[in-house]
């Protein structure tokens, strides 16, 4: 009996076979780099993919290469994000900062409520959403009046309000950047800008 | 050039890094030596703002040696067109075209147009400055009317046909010169010359990428066109493997370009409406002044069903559709001269949806304190940035320029829901669409932009119904209807919706339209964006197409959808000869099949479909008709390239080399100094480093750039408020040369603080090779580089680095130069408080800065382009 059979013929029915160096010396993996070396606790864990209700099928939200990332969701909170092999643009990579998508989503620093500052105010208060939608469009309809451009001095028709501005739009979608220029222009608002200008 | 790749755009590198190992040559031009440098084959130094001199050079070198691809560039190009006779060029005229007016700081561009053809309305460079036309010509082309009609000499010889006129005008370009004004050593510039030449030809090509290391210059646009030019004469666009890509650096940037959130654009690049537009009609003959020919000519259709989109039924013919409740700009309302007149307390509101200006915009004081002067500010972002809490933190609260008890803004900081919680398209940096599904629902007060947007648009309606006042007719008109999801008034737009009527709709039979070709005129249409027509082709939503790369062609067209109509190669039909025959076997992608009768290969031709190869359009013909079977341009009015451009910029014809608005040393090239219609601001609160012949630029003897770090992004409000990256980039840093650590005194970790007339910015210092000192005109000149993407909140701050740039433009798009300006570097920490505004005064006094400085746009006339009142 060789000591591999030996120590098999006893650690099989015993605590001995809970020893990663006796599985070691025993079992299929004797450098001890596989199954040998996992606790109970080890082989118990699963990847947060793999026990994921579903996956969303996303695109990185930093710069404008356009990797395919896959967003993993348990109990309707995103658990991970990875890259999608199947992209013929990323073939699954992500850079530090896309894989980094998950805490730019789930993190402590994202913002969840309205905050308000009053003139001349020193610290935030708080402010419900709705509310904060109605004081804007009463801002909005106020400025646009005040800005309000109809004629030039050569008597040309100019049909604007210079009273409100924006910039923004290379973070958001094209649905969105859509739905904006269009009720700007609607209400005359000319000053409407976003990162390509820079 | 003019891009760090493997930094800024790392996972895109994998394909130059994947062509490397297939053979490719990678050469890597740069100020400074970068992780792309370091796996490219050859890195090549060059001065921060002397890219133009050194493509010129590599121009020159093309056409001394006869290198150019002659076929492809007699063909397509406008190579044998005449100029007219009283074109003169800044050759003639020591740094200046023909035609400027000092006083305007603009052309009067008539002589650069060809031989034959006239001007087809007074041409107006100085009002075309006013709102940045040349951004406006993506629709229709640049106006030349009838330029197929212009005088050619097809053999090239005639002295005034353009290819004489660019040899001319790059004579002097030679690697001696391109040696003196870029520092770089003439033999790696001949180095280049050689790589680029002998791998442009039938068999091969070469690819050009650039980032806004070329595009954030006061002369930026002629960087590009310099680019252009140069992969023209070699033959490399239109082709597999050539090009000149812009690696652009937000996720959906491209598509907030496409569909504008742009004040001079409309989207589809329609322009939008000036106050000589009185009705649809002068507006299209205005976008038509871009000739008969090419796909431009129906900017009709695509403006008219732009107008059904907005307005629905109520856009009829009868009242234009429309169009005169569009609002008219007459001059410049871009992002810097807006923030301009918050400071002059011209706007009482502002917007700031998912950018953070304070300090990602250059002179990030005058953003500061331009939003210090509002009745109200909106921000909506993920987190809390620095634009939203400039009352309470700004680097001017310690210095006393802004006290929160005296500042009256009021600030709305609004949750935004991230690209998880919302669904819709991006536009990546190829043109690409790609759908994003929903993963989870938003929580809290978190909602998508186009929540925002809709119920704004909803509670304005509210706010305005029953108004009989015309102004408020066009929102009481818009088409508001979209499809909602959930209950009750506070509804989630749907984003497919929104989609579909950006693809456009048959409102006869109300299908979805299957691409722009069938974009009516006559109201019988509708679509948001005419170029992204087709994203909802055959009722499929073709942008969140996914089937894996592994099982799909080399073109991968089944992933996602490219503009337009899903081709992957603009401009393809010069993939083929003349006769509609690839140029070889290696470098095919579309050619003409005669016994199909069409154009076909692995591409969507770019170019209309069964328009022969030989084919030439009788006189009358218009629009795509037009097009003859050999013009691969067809969005050009002669559907040839452009080696020259008789018109459409602002700053001339042809590239020139012209020193950045702050430089330590005298063009070399021309008298002129500075872009002569490089856009200047120039008022108390925006100063300017003096440059030669001005005295005091010794007082900034230094070149000043600022870039990307891989682990950061932007403006820093996505990276560093994250665990990981703040802990992979802790803090800002400046990277100096040994020479110059040793000039200046600066020890490596120590502090140091970079000084210019608008701020002072402290960092650690990084002594380094990466930047090596260059010889330029028989001195040294130094090179100071720092990341951009600090500022004051988040886990890692520092000083904000576009605090040190002021605000000058490329007079043709409004952009800034904010890659290249001068400094001085201390060591050091800055001083703070009133401390540091002493010390800006010092340097401003030793340095002799007026409000005049920097502003004297052309070198030997001396005008002052200062504001009114300063």
């Amino acid at each position: 009996m060789g000591v591999r059979t030996w120590l098999g013929s006893i650690g099989a029915s015993t605590p001995l076979g809970a020893w990663p160096v006796y599985r070691q010396l025993t079992g299929a993996d004797p450098l001890g780099r596989g199954a040998a070396a996992q606790s109970p606790k080890h082989v118990g864990l699963r990847p947060r993919t793999a026990s994921a209700d579903r996956v969303a099928g996303s695109v990185c939200p930093f710069c404008a290469v356009g990797c395919a990332q896959k967003v993993y969701v348990r109990d309707e909170e995103v658990v991970q994000i990875e890259g999608d092999p199947d992209s013929p643009i990323s073939r699954g990579r992500l850079c530090p900062k896309g894989s980094a998508s998950l805490q730019l989503v789930t993190g402590p620093q994202r913002l969840d409520k309205v905050r308000y500052r009053a003139p001349y105010a020193t610290e935030w208060t708080e402010l419900d959403l709705h509310e904060a939608m109605e004081m804007i469009a009463d801002r909005v309809v106020a400025a646009r009046e005040r800005g309000w451009q109809e004629r030039d001095a050569q008597g040309r028709r100019l049909n604007r309000t210079v009273g409100l501005a924006a910039l923004g739009g290379a973070t958001l979608d094209n649905e969105e950047n859509y739905l904006l220029k269009k009720l700007f222009t609607a209400m005359g608002a000319i000053q409407i800008e976003n990162q390509a200008r820079i | 050039m003019g891009s760090n790749m493997a930094e800024a755009h790392p996972v895109g590198f994998q394909w130059v890094m994947e062509a490397k190992a297939r053979g490719a040559r990678v050469i890597h031009i740069d100020p400074r030596f970068t992780r792309t440098s370091a796996v490219a084959d050859t890195y090549v130094p060059i001065r921060a703002g002397s890219d133009i001199a050194f493509l010129g050079g590599v121009i020159r070198y093309v056409l001394d040696n006869d290198l150019d691809f002659r076929e492809y560039v007699a063909a397509y190009t406008n190579a044998s067109f005449l100029v007219r006779e009283d074109f003169a060029d800044t050759e003639d005229l020591d740094g200046l075209f023909s035609g400027y007016d000092p006083d305007t700081g603009t052309y009067d561009r008539d002589s650069w147009f060809y031989e034959g053809t006239e001007p087809p309305r007074d041409d107006d460079g100085d009002r075309a400055k006013t709102f940045s036309e040349p951004f406006q010509a993506g629709a229709s082309g640049a106006g030349i009317d009838r330029a197929a009609e212009a005088e050619r000499d097809p053999t090239l010889q005639h002295p005034r046909c353009v290819f004489q006129v660019l040899k001319r005008h790059f004579a002097r370009y030679t690697p001696e010169m391109v040696e003196r004004v870029c520092g770089t050593p003439q033999e790696e510039f001949l180095e280049v010359c050689r790589a680029w030449t002998a791998h442009s030809n039938r068999d091969r090509t070469t690819a050009l990428v650039y980032s806004v290391g070329w595009t954030q210059h006061s002369v930026g646009a002629q960087y590009i066109r310099a680019g252009a030019i140069l992969q023209l004469l070699l033959g490399n666009i239109g082709r597999p493997g050539g090009g000149v890509f812009a690696l652009r650096g937000h996720a959906s940037i491209q598509g907030s370009t496409d569909i504008p959130t742009l004040f001079n654009l409309l989207p589809g690049y329609l322009a939008m409406p000036n106050v000589s537009h009185t009705d649809l009609d002068a507006w299209i003959a205005d976008q038509r002044t871009g000739g008969h020919k090419g796909y431009g000519y129906d900017v009709d259709a695509y403006m008219v069903s732009l107008l059904k989109e907005y307005f629905g039924d109520a856009a009829t013919p009868e009242n234009d559709f429309g169009f005169g409740w569009l609002p008219r700009i007459d001059g410049d309302h871009g992002t810097y001269r807006t923030v301009m007149d918050m400071i002059d307390g011209k706007v009482s509101g502002y917007f700031v949806l998912g950018q953070n200006p304070a300090v990602g915009s250059a002179h990030g004081k005058l953003q500061r304190l331009g939003m210090a002067n509002l009745d109200w500010l909106v921000v909506r972002d993920l987190n809390e940035i620095e634009t939203a809490t400039f009352w309470r933190d700004s680097p001017e609260i310690e210095t006393g320029e802004i006290v929160p008890e005296r500042c009256r803004t009021e600030v709305f900081l609004m949750p935004a829901a991230s690209h998880v919680e919302k669904e819709g398209t991006f536009t990546q940096t190829q043109r690409m669409l790609q759908w994003r599904t929903k993963a989870v629902e938003p929580t809290g007060d978190r909602r998508s932009e186009l929540w925002f947007a809709y119920h704004l648009g909803r509670l304005v309606r509210e706010r305005l119904a029953g108004s009989t006042q015309e102004r408020d007719e066009p929102i009481l008109k818009l088409a508001w209807d979209y499809v909602t999801e959930g209950e009750g008034v506070w509804v989630e737009p749907s984003a497919d919706d929104v989609l579909r009527r950006i693809n456009g709709h048959d409102l006869t039979t109300g299908d979805l339209l299957p691409s722009y070709l069938g974009l009516k005129a006559d109201g019988s249409t509708s679509c948001g964006c005419w170029i992204y027509s087709g994203v909802y082709a055959d009722g499929v939503n073709q942008a969140a197409r996914r089937k894996p790369h592994t099982e799909q062609g080399p073109y991968d067209a089944e992933w996602g959808w490219t503009w337009p109509m899903n081709r992957r190669v603009l401009y393809n039909r010069a993939s083929a000869d003349p006769e509609g025959r690839p140029w070889s076997e290696r470098k095919k992608l579309v050619w003409w099949d005669a016994d199909e009768g069409a154009w076909t290969g692995h591409d969507i031709p770019d170019f209309p479909r069964t328009t022969p190869p030989g084919h030439r359009p009788p006189d009358d013909a218009t629009g795509p008709a037009a097009l003859s079977g050999d013009d691969p341009f067809v969005m050009q009015p002669d559907g040839k390239a452009w080696l020259f451009a008789p018109h459409g910029l602002l700053d001339g014809p042809l590239p020139t080399h012209y020193e950045p608005h702050e430089s330590p040393v005298r063009n070399p090239l021309y008298r002129q100094q500075g872009n002569p219609t490089r856009k200047v601001y120039g008022r108390p609160d925006n100063p300017s480093n003096p440059a030669p012949p001005e005295h005091g630029s010794e007082v900034f003897p230094y070149v000043l750039t600022a870039a990307r770090l891989t682990e950061h992004h932007t403006a820093g409000g996505m990276s560093r408020q994250l665990p990981y990256l703040s802990e992979l980039q802790p803090a800002l840093f400046v990277e100096v040369s040994p020479e110059l650590a040793r000039e200046r005194g600066l020890a490596h970790l120590g502090d140091a603080h970079v000084v210019t007339s608008r701020a002072a910015v402290q960092a650690r210092v990084v002594v380094t090779d990466r930047l090596a000192p260059l010889r330029v005109d028989d001195r040294v000149v130094h090179q100071v580089w720092l990341p951009y993407h600090f500022g004051h909140t988040g886990l890692v701050s520092g000083d904000v680095v576009n605090d040190l740039f002021g605000v000058v433009q490329d007079s043709n798009v409004f952009i800034q130069e904010s890659k290249v300006a001068t400094c001085d570097v201390r060591p050091g920490p800055r001083p703070r408080g009133p401390a540091l505004r002493a010390l800006l005064d010092e340097v401003r006094a030793a340095a002799g800065i007026t409000v005049e400085t920097g502003t004297r746009i052309a070198t030997s006339h001396g005008v002052p382009h200062t504001e009114e009142g300063s």
